[in-house]
């Protein structure tokens, strides 16, 4: 039973004791939770940048587009969009701020339009919870009206973010950032395999994922 | 529960976030930009990576729209074999 557990991690020398097969596999546990919590510091770039996430998305994102498209009707690339959003979102696992306003929004649009009276109320905390009012405008240079104002045209761009504080939008920013541009690549790839030209998307990675001419 | 060393830094009940912290933001912000990232990173205020990065939301919204409408076009012309057959090309 002890060697299955270690299979996992690696493989002990025939010749070592019980003891010390457990303290290499404590040793073996500790780096990859090491490793895990800086990749978690390392978040948005590994996570929105690695193929599989973006294959993870493109198959989510296609199956929502169908649902999509049966439905039809006149706003079509709206609900695309919408759709595309919120599959975004969901990868981002709640996370972050955008995410869960990006859901949030959705719930309360649909609530909104059943029941008027019903779902009044915000429904999530964590959207709005955290309020810093002015501690952080002394910071010297961040004052400037210019700045201010930049900064709260940003809040209004990444969803979520009207009412936070700049460090908060930094943060949600750079982890929007990566997300878009997954979300570009992958639409990208997903329209030029259904079309097979495409005109000119952000470069920036290549996909990669070597897509077989189309159909 | 998951990033709580990563959050550590959010200023939520404290209101003492340092010039560093911001400084750091600001820094890797800069780096996903690839106006700023191209060019000399040193010497780009806090105002321009700001603007910038309105700049880019601001174009990666409106390429999402640009693609949202050509999937839906695209989509109403496939019918269901063919998406059964794309599906299964994404998942490889």
């Amino acid at each position: 039973m002890a060697s299955s557990m270690i299979s996992n991690t690696t493989i002990p020398p025939p010749t070592s004791d019980r003891s010390h097969r457990i303290k290499r596999k404590k040793k073996a546990q500790s780096k990859a939770q090491q490793a895990q919590e800086q990749q978690q510091r390392l978040q948005s770039h590994a996570k929105w940048r690695s193929q599989a996430q973006q294959q993870i998305y493109s198959s989510k994102l296609h199956q929502a587009l169908s649902r999509v498209n049966l439905s039809g009707g006149p706003r079509r690339g709206k609900a695309v969009r919408e759709a595309a959003d919120r599959v975004l979102a969901t990868a981002a696992k709640g996370r972050t701020r955008w995410s869960r306003a990006i859901l949030t929004n959705r719930l309360r649009l649909k609530f909104r339009k059943q029941k008027r009276n019903h779902n009044q109320q915000k429904a999530v905390g964590p959207a709005r919870s955290k309020k810093a009012r002015f501690g952080v405008l002394r910071l010297k240079g961040k004052t400037l009206p210019a700045v201010q104002r930049k900064v709260k045209v940003l809040g209004r761009l990444v969803p979520g973010c009207r009412k936070e504080p700049l460090p908060v939008i930094l943060e949600e920013a750079i982890d929007y950032i990566p997300a878009l541009e997954m979300q570009v690549r992958a639409m990208a790839a997903l329209a030029d395999l259904l079309f097979g030209s495409s005109s000119s998307t952000v470069a920036g990675s290549s996909d990669g994922s070597g897509l077989p001419p189309p159909i | 529960m998951s990033s709580r060393r990563s959050r550590s830094r959010q200023t939520s009940s404290s209101r003492n976030i340092t010039d560093d912290q911001i400084h750091d933001l600001v820094s890797k912000l800069q780096q996903l930009l690839p106006e700023i990232r191209n060019r000399s990173s040193d010497k780009v205020s806090a105002s321009r990576t700001l603007q910038e990065t309105c700049n880019y939301i601001r174009n990666l919204h409106r390429e999402v729209d640009d693609l949202s409408e050509r999937l839906s076009e695209l989509l109403a012309t496939t019918d269901t074999a063919q998406a059964a057959i794309i599906r299964n090309l994404l998942m490889q």
